[in-house]
């Protein structure tokens, strides 16, 4: 195994190579190119109204209106609006149900891989970082983001001001994309830095408390990955090397139980199903029993 | 910590404390990371002089805990009157502001700003744009103002959509020339909704006339002070007795007769309020 755990560097290959080869580009990059398009599409979305006059849905990631009718909230901002002391308007609160019932079937971190902007800044630097073979740094724990998103919560208590707003890196970034505002992008420059310098995966897998919020929807989430074909595995690493909670693959794929990943930390990105030559993983339901035996 | 948890089922002792150690170091970085974030949301939640909020706009701290940033009050202002702040402004980074010089609110009927707004960060109660208060026009440069140097600039006071309620034009003798009048533009707080199209419109290099927030406009008398002439009318009479007759008591005048100084008519009504 520790031969093939260097697979990825030593010989300079990049996780997902053997894939290619096995399964041609395209399908060994499907559901990259699938979030790439959501993630784009819904900014495509936003911007068709101030770009070209289709105001199909107005506002931001933060809150928005679709075709007039629909209300979709960020329900972190919501989060801290009401510890801070202010109960929102039904409009929000509504928008705030929607989108918990999606993230809820869907997987919490459903936000973070498919919709969140930051993510194609973080998925950058980490590619960035195998490419360029950097290792170590230091990152803190993955805890952190759940502290940081009780002691923000905390704040918000006690200044009765929604603190995180004010600095979060998300939102300035999506604002900044959607309303056309520049210095707004700083902090995504920083955490790109940050990612690829300092820690891995550090600010999406360590410290963003939104995702953290997100997360602890994930924990009933329908839309589960499976590594039902885990008979096939043939230790490569590759889909350790390329997840950004690869703590969330070992139980499902080396485990004697379920093969659901079902932590909630898994953002259903599925890039571990991209990289697999073996086709281990598949995108399925959570009560998806079934078992490929090789 | 999901590391940590694995491998505690290996050895227990050492683990243990490692988890410890990592559990209250994401604590305390987390701790900082939010003390950091709270001082610095106290400190920079002071909003400038010259930024105004939409219509509508709750209180400023009240407004910060409310909004949520999502520009969907910018989207819906015909006028692009409404901009989100960018970080590194003085403004609250993702908020909706207008500066009244650069573009005044057009104050629409309809409130399309107020209607957007999805958290109750404008107040959806308000239904009648002139009773919306985002500032109030100061005429803050006397010395520069137009009409105070005697000319009949009165801009201000025309293009004011509450003209003769908001801003009306007060006669005062001018003393330079002696012989003309000046038409001093005067605003009235009463009528004023704050909209900037007097600042906009200020012929002047600088704006004689400036919006400013409402709290930097305003002062306030005491709570137990009570105007004379408002509680009169209230009362539909003076509240005070009228002023005693004392009898005349100079030398060489009558002695104090009962018809020299007849009861007055203060004591009595003094009586009957008792």
């Amino acid at each position: 195994m520790a031969a093939t755990r260097s697979f990825g560097s030593a010989t300079g290959k990049m996780p997902g190579s053997e894939a290619i080869e096995s399964k041609g580009f395209l399908r060994a990059h499907r559901w990259l190119i699938l979030r790439r398009l959501s993630q784009f599409g819904i900014f495509a979305l936003f911007l068709a109204g101030p770009l070209a006059g289709i105001w199909l849905i107005k506002g931001n990631l933060s809150a928005s209106l679709t075709l007039d009718m629909v209300p979709l909230t960020d329900l972190f901002v919501l989060l801290q609006s009401l510890t801070a002391g202010h109960l929102p308007a039904t409009s929000a609160l509504l928008g705030a149900a929607i989108v918990a019932v999606i993230y809820l079937l869907l997987g919490g971190r459903v936000f973070c891989a498919w919709a969140c902007p930051m993510n194609v800044v973080t998925d950058s630097a980490a590619w960035l970082r195998r490419r360029l073979g950097i290792k170590g740094g230091s990152a803190p724990a993955r805890s952190t983001r759940l502290w940081l998103l009780g002691f923000i919560l905390l704040a918000c208590l006690l200044t009765g001001s929604m603190v995180w707003e004010f600095v979060n890196p998300v939102s300035l970034l999506q604002r900044a994309l959607i309303f056309g505002i520049g210095a707004a992008l700083l902090p995504a420059v920083g955490i790109f830095l940050y990612d690829l310098f300092v820690a891995q995966h550090g600010w999406c897998g360590h410290l963003c408390p939104m995702g953290a919020c997100y997360s602890l929807l994930g924990h009933g989430a329908l839309v589960r990955v499976a590594a039902s074909g885990r008979s096939r595995c043939t230790d490569c690493m590759d889909c350790f090397s390329v997840c950004p909670e690869p703590q969330v693959i070992r139980p499902a794929l080396k485990g004697s139980g379920s093969a659901l990943i079902l932590a909630a930390d898994c953002s259903n990105c599925g890039r571990c199903i991209d990289v697999c030559s073996q086709d281990v993983f598949r995108m399925t339901h959570r009560f998806d029993k079934r078992r490929d035996e090789a | 910590m999901d590391d940590s948890k694995q491998s505690a089922t290996k050895a227990p002792a050492l683990p243990r404390r490692k988890f410890l150690g990592q559990v209250s170091g994401a604590a305390c970085a987390a701790g900082l990371i939010a003390l950091g974030v709270g001082l610095h949301a106290r400190q920079a939640r002071a909003l400038p002089a010259v930024a105004l909020r939409p219509p509508g706009a709750l209180p400023e701290d009240d407004f910060l805990a409310a909004c949520i940033r999502c520009g969907l009050c910018v989207r819906d202002c015909p006028y692009d009157t409404l901009r989100l702040a960018d970080l590194g402004e003085n403004v609250v980074a993702g908020t909706p502001y207008f500066e009244a010089r650069q573009i005044p609110c057009e104050m629409c009927t309809d409130i399309p700003c107020v209607k957007a707004c999805p958290s109750g960060a404008l107040d959806p109660a308000l239904k009648d744009i002139d009773r919306a208060r985002m500032g109030l026009a100061v005429l803050i440069d006397h010395e520069s103002c137009l009409n105070f140097l005697g000319l009949r600039c009165d801009v201000c006071y025309r293009v004011c959509p509450a003209i003769d309620r908001a801003i009306t034009l007060e006669h005062r003798h001018n003393p330079r020339s002696d012989r003309h009048a000046m038409l001093l533009p005067t605003v009235h707080s009463d009528a004023c909704t704050g909209c900037g199209k007097c600042e906009k419109s200020c012929v002047l290099e600088v704006a004689a006339i400036k919006v400013l927030p409402i709290k930097l406009a305003k002062g306030a008398i005491g709570e137990h002070y009570r105007l004379g002439w408002e509680e009169k009318e209230k009362a539909g009479g003076s509240l005070i007795s009228p002023q005693l007759e004392m009898a005349t008591r100079l030398p060489g005048a009558p002695a104090d007769s009962p018809a020299a100084s007849p009861a007055p008519a203060g004591a009595d009504s003094l009586r009957e309020g008792f």
